[in-house]
């Protein structure tokens, strides 16, 4: 079988105790140690004042992980096709739809409605860049990261010169939580080029492997990898922080798991 | 791109369950619309609503996949031999060689809308039996399809809104095309539910009869759920004529508005032409357009000017959204299964409904039947978030 290869150019990053991907690979590479904190998400600056007032937890970390890869790559954000995946779309929007519709009056806003797209994120995006490329919208549960990464790739495989990866969760309001417990805000993007690129952080290939998933040794940031589907990444993300070349193997489905073998 | 073989197809709505019964309803020009009784729900619409599925079971060992869409896929599965083929491609190819790719908006939903009724008084807990991953979440119907089958390859949920499922054709592609797999599931499977029907009505984009697309006095949508699936795989370059093929796909971004279509179509025409660039096809030897034609004002006028601008105004065309409404996330796959069947079977579904020709309306709408070989038929689907994808069906690739 082929592998599929990319270079990652650029990472965008935010999810507990990180601010943006430079604090990440500060931590993953270990010159400073891991202090959790609750996920800080900042409105959207690209939106105009009313969808920034209404962008959900979901919209506001795509948004912001995107940007800040698309900006460290220097990538022209409006030719850029793009891959969001996330294994549960705005849940406090949902919680708000449900309980609209146990109640005696059932009109939901219309708002409301739109935003319940699993792609609105993706919408937002393309409309706040004029980024008028195919974009696509990705749930595959817990395996979403690994879902979106071979999408990605897959895409490059076929021609694409490079693709941003956008892989994002966060948490549900209660009762949807007990059920569904994923403990905060967590989101990552990947910009991605083609495997004969010069690239920036790493070179990376990826076939399915039946092998054991990498952990994170910090119990925190191993329950972060547990708990939230993006997280999944941070083996991947930790090797390229510390600039380490070899294979590391990822959470994918069940006991699919993906191979990533990585060159820095 | 290289054509790839829609080996099987099947597709089940309120056409009927399986090909013959939607060619039969096709054929004889009927519609599957009727008023909305659905659950509680009071609102001034018709839907087209799938029969019998609360008495639908699940396989025991996928109980706690049990919803109202995954009952719709298990039909949709087991009919017209599609099992069999899917069995026999994870023989052939080996069970990691057999992709999944689903497209749907909103899964089973219609089981946390029901739960949240019955919340526990004190805590506000959702009842214990409540299965978010098997139920709620939009991967469940993969989940589901893969582990049906016992499947051991990629599978995914593609959730663009309405053109969901078209995009799933795209994605596989892509994924054969880069040898990760051998063969894919690919389909939509979208059932009836609340937040549907509330959304689009909070939207006033519901009809309050039975939609009629392209029509002058056309005034808005009327939603329907179904299951249509295929499986894709590499083909013979020689094979029999009545064999359907994948010839082209084509995506592109609106960037507009989350709701609404770009006035011109301006998405919509570069999602065509990129369908067509992918085949190596011109538009004059296109035979025949399934629409998007949800029947909302502004999506067919901006379709409308879309087709205009690439095909002219000779191409027929037609919407099969008043026979079957709009089945959201699985309308790209039931619409490409009604291409394969009219590419079978030399027939051009007239548009249901229509009564008035609209002026504003320039392309070839065709609202009766119309027979005639053909060999290349495209179809649109475009969603929420300014997400389109068109697909190129052909024959004798």
């Amino acid at each position: 079988m082929n592998t599929l290869a990319g270079c990652i150019q650029a990472i965008g990053l935010v999810g507990p105790g990180f601010t943006d991907w430079s604090a990440a690979r500060a931590v993953l590479s270990g010159e400073v140690p891991y202090v959790p904190a609750r996920t800080v998400l900042a409105p959207p600056a690209v939106l105009p004042p009313a969808e920034r007032r209404r962008a959900g937890r979901v919209i506001k970390i795509a948004l912001a992980v995107g940007a800040e890869a698309a900006a460290q790559g220097a990538a022209d954000v409006r030719t850029l096709p793009t891959v969001f995946t996330s294994s549960g779309g705005d849940g406090d929007n949902c919680h708000e739809i449900c309980v609209t519709l146990a109640s005696g009056d059932r009109q939901i806003s219309p708002t409301r409605f739109h935003n319940s797209v699993h792609n609105a994120a993706a919408g937002y995006w393309s409309i706040a860049y004029g980024c008028t490329e195919g974009s696509t919208s990705l749930c595959a549960g817990d395996a979403s990261f690994g879902a979106g990464l071979l999408e990605a790739l897959a895409q490059l495989a076929c021609g694409a010169a490079a693709v941003l990866l956008l892989a994002y969760d966060a948490d549900y309001p209660p009762p949807l939580h007990a059920k569904r417990p994923i403990p905060d805000a967590f989101g990552t993007a990947l910009l991605l080029t083609r495997a004969e690129e010069t690239a920036a952080l790493a070179r990376l290939q990826i076939r399915l492997s039946d092998a054991a998933a990498a952990t994170m040794q910090n119990p925190e940031l191993e329950s972060l990898r547990a708990l939230i589907p993006a997280a999944r990444s941070l083996p991947l993300l930790q090797r390229v922080a510390q600039r380490r070349g070899g294979t590391v193997v990822l959470d994918y489905l069940g006991d699919v798991r993906l191979a990533v073998e990585l060159q820095p | 791109m290289t054509p790839l073989r829609l080996t099987h197809f099947t597709a089940t709505s309120c056409l009927g369950r399986g090909l013959t019964a939607t060619l039969q309803a096709l054929l004889q020009a009927r519609s599957g619309l009727s008023r909305c009784h659905f659950e509680t729900v009071e609102l001034p619409t018709y839907i087209g609503e799938v029969a019998g599925l609360d008495a639908i079971q699940l396989p025991p060992k996928l109980q706690r996949f049990d919803c109202r869409n995954n009952r719709l896929a298990q039909i949709a599965l087991m009919q017209d031999g599609f099992d069999a083929a899917v069995r026999s491609a994870a023989e052939r190819f080996g069970p990691s060689r057999v992709g999944v790719y689903l497209g749907t908006t909103t899964s089973g939903i219609l089981t946390t809308e029901l739960a949240y009724r019955h919340l526990d008084e004190n805590s506000g807990a959702l009842p214990e039996d409540f299965d978010y991953a098997g139920t709620h979440n939009s991967f469940s119907v993969a989940d589901f399809t893969s582990r049906q089958f016992e499947l051991a390859g990629p599978a995914v949920a593609v959730c663009t809104a309405c053109s969901s499922s078209a995009k799933v054709f795209a994605a596989a592609q892509r994924m054969i095309a880069a040898d990760q797999i051998d063969a894919a599931i690919v389909g939509g499977v979208d059932s009836l539910c609340l937040t549907t029907l509330y959304g689009f009505h909070s939207l006033q984009l519901t009809s309050t009869e039975p939609c009629r697309p392209f029509d002058l006095q056309r005034d808005g949508l009327s939603i329907g759920e179904a299951a249509a699936f295929a499986l894709l795989e590499r083909g013979p370059a020689q094979d029999n004529a009545a064999a359907v093929w994948l010839l082209g796909t084509g995506e592109s971004s609106d960037a507009y508005h989350m709701s609404s279509p770009h006035p011109d179509g301006a998405g919509a025409l570069s999602a065509m032409r990129a369908a067509l660039n992918a085949a190596a096809v011109a538009p004059e030897d296109v035979d025949y357009i399934n629409l998007h034609g949800t029947g909302t004002p502004s999506n067919d006028s901006a379709e409308s000017r879309a087709v205009t601008t690439l095909f002219g105004r000779a191409t027929p065309c037609s919407s099969t959204k008043g026979a079957t409404g709009h089945t959201l996330g699985a309308a790209g796959a039931l619409e490409a299964v009604i291409c394969a069947l009219a590419l079978q079977s030399g027939l051009m579904p007239g548009g249901l409904n229509w009564r008035e020709r609209d002026p504003q309306l320039e392309v070839n709408y065709l609202s009766a039947n119309r027979r005639g070989p053909l060999r290349r038929v495209l179809t649109n689907s475009f969603g929420f978030g300014g997400a389109n994808c068109a697909l190129l069906l052909g024959r004798a690739a």
